[in-house]
Formats: structure tokens, C-alpha cells, sequence
């Protein structure tokens, strides 16, 4: 190996090295192709920009990735969380056409979600389903279950508090992103201030070992996938509050696909063991800048699936050809 | 080595009682009127569905069915109405193209050791995005073919019709059984399924064995596809939306395992009955929703993967108490 390849091999070792890189050459792709890319202003008290507007998009995919990063690191899979997120939208909008306060349908959806993931958790620790079969349960089941919720219509609704979850701003910044960044603050907390992510990490790495190390997989996993199943939930709020209305086919229809695409491109293993959020965060920014960057540069939208699977297969074969040096 | 019978008794079990409670319910249910549309109606399942038997007994997955159907679909009505080519021209161009794109997905999967899920999951990716890109309307097929397909079913007794794209599935099922049980191909197939690395060590090629389940796979998506348009008359980049899930949980109500190792494809094929007779019983019942027959199918799901964990963790107990 030459001492420039060498040299590049260190770089490209610190971890998220890649994953920075990948989101710098993405923003610079879109500046190219629309130079007023990062402009931002400010429109009645709120931040407008291209840039804000992919964070504000890509809250739900920066959501999901934080539930999907957990549960992934456990050598699980979660493929429910789009159907979770149309059950807690059509949750939420059915209770707030009922007349119930804001909060109390908030903690509806919420609770929806966190049973949705303590279902997927039980069939996975306690039953012992692989995790793709067993979400792929509610992932058939869950949209027939909002439909069920809905009475199969697209409920609409026009209560301000609840349209302001998705399209309002505090403090200029639109209040998608700071759910996101606060739900990522307390998922970071979560894990890396207490053993929780240690555990989870043991699992993932080696379940039987982590076993005789005294840590409960059961336990660990169901947390997991709950965490996934809360996520989820929130997500489905506000992607039901942006639109203002709950359709249970098409809320967070293939979110679930966006959301593992950010864990791997994140360089979270998908055999599980080692980690990151932040930088499955970074993975949903990227996805959510290539969108809107397709968008801007006038190529079709229909694009953006064949350049998602591009980078996916990309992403996998740079790490299986690492894992074999 | 093919496992026990029992998930396959029960899966029968489940569909002749089922079909005796819509009889009793309904009087005119058990005709070959209904017979006939149920298979036609989930012909392009069953033809999908012996593809993924093998796939998931070889313990892989392939989500990408769904889309492969839609490209072919797309491909179809492009070539045969914008471009006048001949269907019999087009049909074996797209089942080389789909076999072709599995094989490339198995190679993926041999080769650079990427889980099977995310391989087709990138696949139903791709082949759906070049659907959009190929065409984003819906183009009804109207070449001669597709509109006399109909002269050629066979008449059952009673009023029933069992339609050309029934036959095909009926053949596709048949050949099938033959490959699972009857060739070496098959026989690596369960071997592999049982345990890849003494399936290796065995002499099992498993490099063209691997490439070679997913193309049968993509390429009866293919064939499934093909059976789509004919029953659609249409080519879309919308169709077949959410299939692989259909398809994964025909294969699994069918009685096989997706640990991999053991299943039947004639499981598979009462999987895909046990599906068509919900559906059946929705239509006839009349007050039901659609959205029911997602929810009846999730609980049918749970049900047969709890019982199959039920049967591994009895016969684990049963080699225990042997043992002791």
C-alpha cells in the first residue's frame, strides 16, 4: 500500500469521516445546481430557506432513524414504523375531531406507538421471530388497523394546535425540526448517559456473551423496539399535522426503506453491534438533501428511487469490501 | 429433510375449514364459478409465490417481486402498444431481462456477503424508480392477444371458467413441485436452507446455487408480471404495489419455515388459496371492508409463525427428552 492510499485509509478510519464528507459533497451538488441553496430569510417570524426546508422534510426520516438506529444495533429490524405512523396519525386526528384536548390526544398517539413497539418487542425477545418477520406483521396488518381507526376515509381536521406540531415555528425555527432535534437529545441521553447503549451494543455484538455478562437481551430488545414504536408515533403526528389530515395509506408509506437507508448510510452494521445517532441523523440529511436536491435541479422526481438504491448498494459494498481487508 | 408435514395439515386444514364455513354461510359459495375466479384472480400471486417458496427455504428473502411486476407490466404495454412489438417478442425479452436482474441480486448477495433483505430491498428500489422513469401513466394494452385471451379458457362443470393465466399458475405450481422435490437444484435449495456451511462443505455449489434462486425468483416475477398484464389489460408504474408482502405471507401461511430448510411449494399454493378465499368472503359478505383482509391476513401471519415456534420448541424438547 503506498503512503498516500495509507494516509487516506486513516482518514477515511475516523469514524463519520465518510458519512461528512458524503453530506458536504451532497450540499455542495446542490449549490452547483441552484445557487441560491443556501439562503436563508426570514418570512413573518419564520426562517425560509432550501436548507431549512430539508431539515424540516427530513424530520420524520431523522425520527424514524433514531428508533430504527437502536433497534438495528440489536441485530433487529424494524419494518412497522410507516405503518405506526399512519395508526398514531389516524389516532390523532380521530380523538382531536372528538373534541379531546391537544395533549391528551398527543399522549393517544404516543401510547399507540409505544404499544405497537411493545407488540413488535414481544414477538421478537419473548417469542423469538426473527425481526424481519415479525414487524413485517404489523407492517401488513398496522394500515389495515388505521383504516379500521379512520373508518377507511381521510380524516381531515382544523385544530390550530395540532396543525402547529407540523407547519408552525418557535423561535423562527420550524417546529418539525426542533421535535427532532429534541427527540435526538433525549435519545442520546437515553443511551449514552446511562448503560442502555452499552447494553445494546453487548446484544447486537454478541447475544449469548452478553447473556453470561449478566445483560438481559430480553429486556434490552423490547426497550428497542419501543423506543422504535415512540418514534415512530411521533413522526406520524407530524407528518398527519403537515397535512392536516390522516390517510392511512399513504402516511409514511416507504418511510420505513428511507429510514433503514439512513442507519446503513449512518455505517450502523446491519449484523448490529457498534452505534451511531448522530450519525444515522447525518444519513437522513443526506437522503432528505439528494431529494431535495433532484427536486431543484429539475430532474424528475421519479429519479430519486433509482439514485436511492444507487447509493444504498454503494454504501454496502464499500463496507463489505472494508470488512474483508 | 423436507420437515414435517404437520404446518402443511394444518394449512390444509385451516383451508378446507374455512372453505366449509363460507359454504354454510353462503349457498352459492362452493361452485367452480367461485373456484375459477379465485384463481384467476391470484394467478400472478401464485406464480410469484413458488418463486419465493424457494428463496425462503433457501433462507434468503426477495422484497424486490412487487416491482419486478410493475417494470414488467411497464416494459409490456411500452413495447407491445407504443412500439408495436410483438408479444411474443416482448415476453421472452423481459423474462430473460428479470431473470437476468435476480441474477445480479444473487450474485450481490454470494458475492459480496449483503444480507438478502437489503440486496432486494435496493432492488425494489431500482426497479421500481425505473418503472417512473420509463412511464408515469397508465397505458391500457390493446393488442389482439390481450382481448381474445378469454376464447381460450376451459369450461368447468358448472358455470365456472378456468382462465388461461389459471393454467399457467396451475403449470407454474406443478413445475415447480417437480424442481423442489425432483432435481439437484432443489435438493441444494433445502441443503442450503438446513445449514449453508455443511451444505458447503457437502459439495453444495452455493455461489450458483444462490444466483440461481433469485433468478427464478425475479424471472417468475417476470412470468407473474406477464400474468398481470393480462389480467389488468394495462401496464402501470403503480402496480403490484405492497405484492412481496402478499407473496412472503402466502409462503409462510403455506407451512414454510423462514428460518429456511423446510416448505412445500403445494403449501404455497393453498397459502395463496387461503388468501383469495378472505378476499372471497369479504366480496360476498358485502358490509366488510377491504381493509379487512389485511388485518385477517397479519392475525393468520401471526398465527402460523407462533405455531411454528410452537412445533420448533416441542420438537427441541422431544430430541432433549430422546436424548436423555
Amino acid at each position: 500500500m503506498s503512503a498516500t492510499s495509507a494516509r487516506l485509509t486513516r482518514l477515511t478510519n475516523i469514524p463519520g469521516s465518510a458519512q461528512l464528507a458524503a453530506l458536504a459533497a451532497v450540499l455542495l451538488g446542490n449549490w452547483l445546481v441552484f445557487p441560491g441553496f443556501f439562503n436563508i430569510r426570514m418570512v413573518d417570524g419564520r426562517l425560509f430557506g432550501s436548507v431549512i426546508d430539508v431539515l424540516n422534510r427530513g424530520a420524520p426520516v431523522v425520527l424514524l432513524s433514531l428508533g430504527m438506529t437502536l433497534v438495528i444495533a440489536t441485530g433487529g429490524i424494524d419494518l412497522s414504523v410507516g405503518a405506526v405512523m399512519a395508526i398514531s396519525g389516524a389516532v390523532a386526528a380521530t380523538l382531536i375531531n372528538a373534541g379531546t384536548p391537544l395533549v391528551l390526544v398527543v399522549a393517544a398517539a404516543l401510547g399507540a406507538g409505544l404499544l405497537c413497539g411493545l407488540w413488535n418487542g414481544i414477538l421478537v425477545a419473548l417469542l423469538r421471530i426473527q425481526p424481519i418477520v415479525a414487524t413485517l406483521i404489523l407492517m401488513v396488518a398496522g394500515r389495515g388497523i388505521a383504516q379500521l381507526i379512520t373508518a377507511g376515509e381521510i380524516v381531515t381536521f382544523d385544530d390550530r394546535g395540532l396543525i402547529a406540531l407540523g407547519t408552525g415555528a418557535l423561535l423562527a425555527i420550524p417546529v418539525p425540526i426542533l421535535i427532532a432535534a429534541g427527540t435526538f437529545a433525549l435519545t442520546t441521553l437515553l443511551v449514552r448517559g446511562t448503560a442502555l447503549g452499552l447494553f445494546i451494543e453487548a446484544v447486537g455484538a454478541n447475544e449469548r456473551a452478553s447473556a453470561y455478562a449478566g445483560v438481559s437481551a430480553r429486556v434490552v430488545k423490547i426497550a428497542a423496539y419501543v423506543w422504535s414504536g415512540l418514534c415512530a408515533a411521533i413522526a406520524g403526528i407530524i407528518a398527519a399535522a403537515d397535512i392536516q389530515g390522516a390517510d392511512a395509506n399513504n402516511a409514511g408509506l416507504w418511510l420505513e426503506l428511507d429510514a433503514i437507508l439512513a442507519v446503513v448510510v449512518g455505517g450502523t452494521s446491519l449484523l448490529g453491534g457498534r452505534f451511531s445517532l448522530p450519525l444515522a441523523v447525518a444519513g437522513a440529511i443526506i437522503i432528505q438533501a439528494m431529494n431535495t436536491g433532484i427536486l431543484l435541479s429539475g430532474l424528475k422526481p421519479e429519479f430519486n428511487l433509482i439514485v436511492k438504491a444507487v447509493v444504498v448498494m454503494a454504501v454496502l459494498l464499500l463496507q463489505s469490501v472494508r470488512r474483508r481487508d | 429433510m423436507r420437515g414435517s408435514l404437520v404446518p402443511l395439515l394444518i394449512t390444509v386444514g385451516v383451508f378446507l375449514a374455512g372453505t366449509l364455513a363460507c359454504s354454510l354461510e353462503f349457498p352459492h359459495f362452493a361452485s367452480t364459478l367461485v373456484l375459477g375466479d379465485t384463481l384467476t384472480d391470484n394467478a400472478f400471486l401464485g406464480v410469484v409465490a413458488v418463486g419465493m417458496t424457494f428463496v425462503i427455504i433457501s433462507g434468503g428473502i426477495d422484497l424486490s417481486v412487487g416491482s419486478v411486476i410493475a417494470f414488467t407490466c411497464v416494459f409490456l404495454a411500452l413495447a407491445i402498444q407504443r412500439h408495436h412489438v410483438s408479444p411474443w417478442l416482448a415476453f421472452p425479452a423481459i423474462l430473460a431481462i428479470t431473470a437476468g436482474y435476480g441474477a445480479g441480486m444473487g450474485a450481490l448477495i454470494h458475492y459480496f456477503r449483503i444480507p438478502p433483505f437489503i440486496t432486494t430491498l435496493a432492488g425494489m428500489f431500482l426497479a421500481r424508480g425505473l418503472c417512473f422513469v420509463l412511464t408515469t401513466d397508465s397505458i391500457p394494452i390493446s393488442h389482439p392477444l390481450y382481448q381474445h385471451l378469454y376464447l381460450y379458457a376451459i369450461d368447468l362443470p358448472g358455470r365456472g371458467k378456468l382462465s388461461v393465466i389459471a393454467m399457467i399458475m396451475l403449470a407454474v405450481v406443478a413445475v415447480g413441485m417437480v424442481i423442489a422435490h425432483r432435481t439437484r437444484f432443489g435438493a441444494n435449495v433445502y441443503a442450503m436452507g438446513g445449514n449453508r456451511v455443511s451444505a458447503e462443505m457437502m459439495g453444495v455449489p452455493v455461489a450458483r446455487t444462490t444466483i440461481m434462486i433469485y433468478m427464478l425468483s425475479s424471472g417468475l416475477a417476470g412470468l407473474a408480471g406477464i400474468v398481470f398484464s393480462f389480467y389488468t389489460s394495462a401496464g402501470s408504474s403503480l402496480a403490484a404495489t405492497g405484492v412481496e408482502l402478499d407473496t412472503i405471507a402466502a409462503v409462510v401461511i403455506g407451512g414454510t419455515l423462514l428460518s429456511g430448510g423446510q416448505g412445500y411449494v403445494i403449501g404455497t399454493f393453498v397459502g395463496v388459496l387461503i388468501q383469495g378465499l378472505i378476499q372471497t368472503y369479504i366480496t360476498f359478505d358485502g358490509t366488510l371492508s377491504s381493509w379487512w383482509t389485511k388485518i385477517a391476513v397479519g392475525i393468520l401471519l401471526f398465527g402460523f409463525i407462533a405455531l411454528q415456534r410452537g412445533l420448533a420448541i416441542l420438537s427441541a424438547r422431544g430430541t432433549r427428552a430422546v436424548a436423555a
